[in-house]
């Protein structure tokens, strides 16, 4: 005990890190949902509609579903590295979410003040690329423990286009950190402070700096193919691979792999928000602090719109369930009112619904593009992508340097 | 006893149960698995001693990008499992005792000297990180010459490479 007094930070990071998974684990979860109503509607349908109202117990009922499926191996299967796969895959996932800065906030958590992340690294971005480059390992070895020809395939390709992608990704990140100058998010973010929104770096245009539109257009490609999602998801052609590297996994262990894919869209899309469209900062100017009413308002509103649909449309078994959901929305709402809480609640506010407009777009993708052939792949990443951000970069470098080349002759 | 110091031995112990497993596994991607453990350990070894920097790009370089493409190889070669020999004459009788002998000899004067203490005790005990940009400084100001010479050494072994396998065309 005496040792953890010493050190509080231990305890700070464990209640920090436990909140951040159980609020990780819920919106992957949730994310499916998203995902599924957001594509069904795309084709004109309704998408999940019976388990409970609007669906929303349905992640509940597929978690249930994988829970109880039986377990299998495949028999000459490597059964540590088969096992080792989807943990890899996860936690890896999940780790990267801990050098993101969700607000600018501090908070106290058991008499100790801390900030809304759960770590604070001089080099957040160098690190998150460190860790998801060891996630390719999670898909190869899935892939080749499986003892099996379609994840075999599968997991080749998978690897490959990660490796392509990944170059580009890294590259056009390095626009950014050109204009911001340092490899820390939170300084990332504060380099983008003032003048609206006209400051984000995806737009920015002012001395010393270049709009990284290409750039973020760039990123966000290369991030979709390398996250495995159409229209770049050939390793899991099912046309032609069955399912690619997770054919051979069953049960809780393919929910896993399913998890991680998730969790990498949130990592990706947050990284975006962060570096190109200034992570938490308003788009509204400082000065305006009625917008810290915003989100507790939101959720008001919601909540209303929410009793309506209830008591209007909802019959059966649907209708105490939307009224429960609608109690915690007015109820979170009401919090979120609480001027200490306000405050706190804005960075959040901002962040998230940046990250959620990032994740529509990748859902939206999915539900208008077809896959491409995997030649196709290969030659859009390695001759287009590759050289349109090197050119991004060698451009924004000359526009920062030029100003200091003609200042010291 | 403090934290980075009980990190240490976290880490050390790990690195040298990695290293121990990459030797006696028998099949290869056992073996290329515990290296990247090692790697990873490393990269924590560093990161204690403060050089944020390098412990990122020891993960992004080596766990990242070398061994991606030692697994590859094995898993495309689909090499089998190692087969076992008995230890020749010269290992067992020459080779084993002077490997005990040289790492004694190496404890013996790490323990002497100041060095171990003060990798123990990490950068808890130096105070200060070797930040980014003053290695990125000295990269690129004081050592700019050797960088660009390096980097064209690099530049032609690339073209080396595509050479050698376009050969075969």
């Amino acid at each position: 005990m005496e040792f953890v007094a010493q050190h509080p930070i231990l305890v700070v990071s464990v209640v920090k890190i436990a909140v951040l998974l159980f609020l990780a684990l819920t919106a992957l979860a949730y994310l499916t949902w998203f995902e599924r109503k957001v594509v069904a509607h795309i084709q004109s349908r309704w998408g999940p509609y019976y388990v409970g109202a609007h669906g929303l117990l349905q992640p509940v009922a597929d978690g249930l579903k994988f829970l109880f499926k039986e377990e299998l191996t495949p028999s000459g299967a490597d059964k540590l590295i088969y096992l080792l796969a989807p943990f890899l895959a996860l936690s890896l996932a999940l780790t990267t979410l801990a050098l993101i800065p969700f607000g600018p906030a501090t908070i106290n958590i058991l008499g100790h003040p801390t900030n809304l992340m759960i770590a604070n690294v001089d080099i957040s971005v160098l690190f998150l690329f460190a860790i998801t480059s060891i996630g390719v390992y999670g898909v190869a070895l899935a892939g080749w423990s499986s003892n099996s020809k379609y994840p075999l395939l599968g997991s080749l390709r998978s690897s490959a286009q990660m490796i392509s992608y990944e170059v580009s990704m890294t590259i056009s990140v390095v626009g950014v950190l050109l204009v911001a100058g340092s490899l820390n998010f939170n300084e990332i973010i504060l380099r983008q402070r003032g003048n609206f929104f006209l400051h984000w770096n995806v737009i920015r245009f002012d001395h010393g700096a270049f709009p990284q539109i290409v750039g973020f257009l760039c990123y966000f490609t290369a991030a979709i193919a390398e996250t495995n999602r159409v229209p770049f998801d050939l390793p899991e052609g099912e046309t032609e691979l069955v399912a690619g590297f997770h054919t051979e996994y069953s049960s809780l262990k393919f929910a896993m792999f399913f998890m991680a894919e998730y969790a990498n869209m949130i990592t990706v899309s947050c990284l975006a928000t962060i570096l190109f469209l200034g992570g938490w900062l308003s788009p509204l100017p400082d000065s305006w602090t009625w917008q810290m009413y915003l989100p507790g308002a939101g959720l008001l509103a919601l909540g209303i719109y929410l009793a309506y649909d209830t008591v209007r449309y909802m019959r059966g078994i649907a209708r105490p369930q939307l009224a429960v959901v609608t109690l915690m929305a007015l109820g979170t709402g009401a919090v979120c009112l609480l001027p200490a809480v306000a405050s706190a609640m804005l960075g959040p506010f901002w962040f998230l619904g940046k990250v959620l407009f990032i994740l529509f777009f990748y859902v939206w993708t999915r539900g208008t593009l077809p896959r491409f052939r995997y030649d196709q792949l290969m030659s859009f990443g390695w001759k287009l992508l590759l050289p349109v951000s090197l050119v991004n970069l060698i451009v924004t470098s000359f526009v920062i340097v030029y100003p200091l080349l003609v200042k010291h002759g | 006893m403090s934290l980075p110091f009980l990190l240490f031995f976290v880490f050390a112990a790990t690195a040298v149960a990695g290293a121990l497993l990459l030797i006696l596994a028998r099949e290869p991607i056992h073996s290329a698995l515990s290296l990247i453990v090692v790697m990873v350990a490393l990269a924590a070894l560093y990161l204690l001693l403060g050089a944020e920097f390098i412990a990122a790009v020891q993960i992004i370089v080596y766990a990242g990008a070398v061994m991606v493409l030692f697994v590859f190889v094995i898993m495309l070669l689909n090499a089998g499992v190692e087969e076992r020999t008995n230890w020749s004459k010269m290992a067992k009788y020459a080779g084993l005792p002077l490997a005990l002998f040289l790492l004694l000899e190496l404890a013996h004067w790490l323990a002497r000297s100041e060095a171990g203490a003060t990798i123990a005790n990490g950068a808890a005990s130096s105070g200060q990180a070797a930040s980014t940009r003053a290695l990125s400084v000295l990269l690129f100001q004081q050592y700019l010459f050797p960088f660009e010479v390096t980097s064209i050494l690099i530049l032609i072994a690339i073209l080396g490479a595509l050479v050698l396998a376009k050969r075969g065309e």
